[in-house]
């Protein structure tokens, strides 16, 4: 899996977080527009990319993008 | 992934009824932020229950309804069955009180379904299992819930999604009927996602369950009350309806571009859209009355037939397919043909 697409993925699931806020240790929960809503495009996101089905606890127990990547990465 | 295929039972008539009180996300105190609801949800309106009005209520009203629309007699009904999360009462079941409050013969046979999202597809193959020999002849698939009740108010991962329905299918043998086809799934692994805790055998109802708790910030609930996980819902649901409408159009080998209508349970938009593209199935043939009426549980399917397509369900041959996914976790889809069915208006009671 290629680490700088995955984040380049996961920033565009965001509308107004600028692209570049985005690196592997972002804690991405922390991140002031994160919703319920945002968790949801990339539970999307990850389904539609790498067909990867993600729980809302691989979620809840991902601190950092880097975290998130190593589960779907896990998932493949 | 399990199929069934079943002759002789023909759809002849549909209607719902709806709780007449209804809320508006976009000026509900308790609901925050409810144009967001709406851009992501699809949700603006839900029909809400009274403390004095149960699912068995609305789906009377339903019931009563299609009779007299197509002329039948409650006696001449020989099976009923009833689909729902939210009995009258923990024992008897609500089928059986059905019977009586239709007027339905004391030789009829009568039977609650606990289903909720997938209910309608499972509800349907079973009255149609029941009905393809012959020996019953009429049957009614009652489906419906008040399932606004079961929300914390307190709750924003529910309270602004649901709202109330009761539906009523009337069903008939029929040698020249075309096959219902099937396909489902069933995945109890999954049972936290859609749950409410207490009150049943597992948990029994305590003082305790009364107690309401913070899960997290604008999620206050007890354990009486329904537990949504959206993430954990959403995930499934984008992942097992695709699938399961492609797997019933296999092992069919139905081809999807020629079916009219593809009824979705109406989860909430930003999934149901997610399903659509999927499976790349046009708009047009994809209905939606979730702006209209709010994720109603099993009764979805029939509301958004009658709600969004009575005029050409009444008029003209049309071809469906239909899915239901979710608490359980549990899913469903059937192929169906209709032909001029009686449908009714939708009803409204207090």
């Amino acid at each position: 899996m290629d680490q700088n697409e995955f984040i380049q993925l996961f920033a565009e699931q965001f509308d107004e977080t600028e692209p570049d806020e985005f690196t592997p240790e972002t804690e991405f929960r922390s991140l002031e527009e994160w919703d319920s809503m945002v968790a949801l495009m990339i539970i999307a996101m990850v389904d539609e990319e790498y067909n990867v089905k993600i729980s809302g606890d691989d979620i809840r127990n991902s601190n950092t993008i880097s975290d998130l990547m190593k589960v779907v990465e896990s998932k493949k | 992934m399990a199929f069934l295929e079943i002759p002789n039972v023909r759809i002849k008539g549909m209607a719902a009824t709806l709780p007449a009180n209804r809320k508006d996300n976009l000026t509900d105190p308790l609901v925050q932020d409810g144009e967001k609801i709406l851009k992501n949800t699809g949700i603006q309106y839900r029909h809400v229950a009274s403390e004095t009005l149960c699912a068995s209520d609305l789906c009377e009203d339903a019931a009563k309804r299609v009779l007299q629309g197509l002329g039948w007699e409650p006696e001449s009904v020989d099976c009923l069955v009833f689909v729902r999360q939210t009995p009258d009462y923990i024992l008897p079941a609500t089928a059986v009180l059905l019977q009586d409050r239709l007027g339905l013969p004391t030789t009829s046979y009568a039977i609650d379904l606990a289903m909720g999202c997938s209910g309608y597809v499972f509800g349907l193959s079973n009255i149609a299992a029941l009905m393809q020999t012959g020996s019953f002849k009429r049957g009614l698939l009652l489906v419906g819930d008040t399932i606004s009740r079961t929300c914390s108010p307190n709750d924003k991962s529910t309270y602004p999604l649901f709202g109330d329905a009761g539906t009523a299918t009337a069903l008939e043998f029929d040698e020249t009927a075309a096959n219902l086809k099937f396909s489902f799934g069933t995945d109890g692994a999954g049972k936290d996602a859609i749950i409410i805790p207490d009150g049943g055998s597992r948990n029994p109802f305590t003082v305790d369950s009364l107690k309401e708790e913070t899960i997290e910030e604008g999620i206050v609930r007890s354990k009486l009350q329904l537990v949504l996980d959206g993430m954990d819902v959403f995930s499934f649901g984008i992942s097992k309806g695709p699938k399961s409408v492609k797997e019933l159009a296999e092992h069919f080998e139905l081809d999807l571009e020629k079916v009219d209508n593809f009824i979705f349970h109406q989860a909430n938009l930003f999934m149901n859209e997610k399903i659509r593209k999927k499976l790349k199935i046009e708009e047009d043939k994809v209905p939606y009355c979730l702006q209209k009426f709010g994720n109603t549980s099993c009764a979805t399917i029939p509301l958004t037939m009658i709600s969004e397509r009575a005029e050409i369900l009444k008029n003209a041959e049309q071809t469906h397919v239909a899915c239901g996914f979710g608490v359980g976790l549990s899913w469903a889809s059937v192929y169906f043909e209709t032909s001029k069915l009686v449908v009714s208006e939708i009803g409204f009671i207090n």
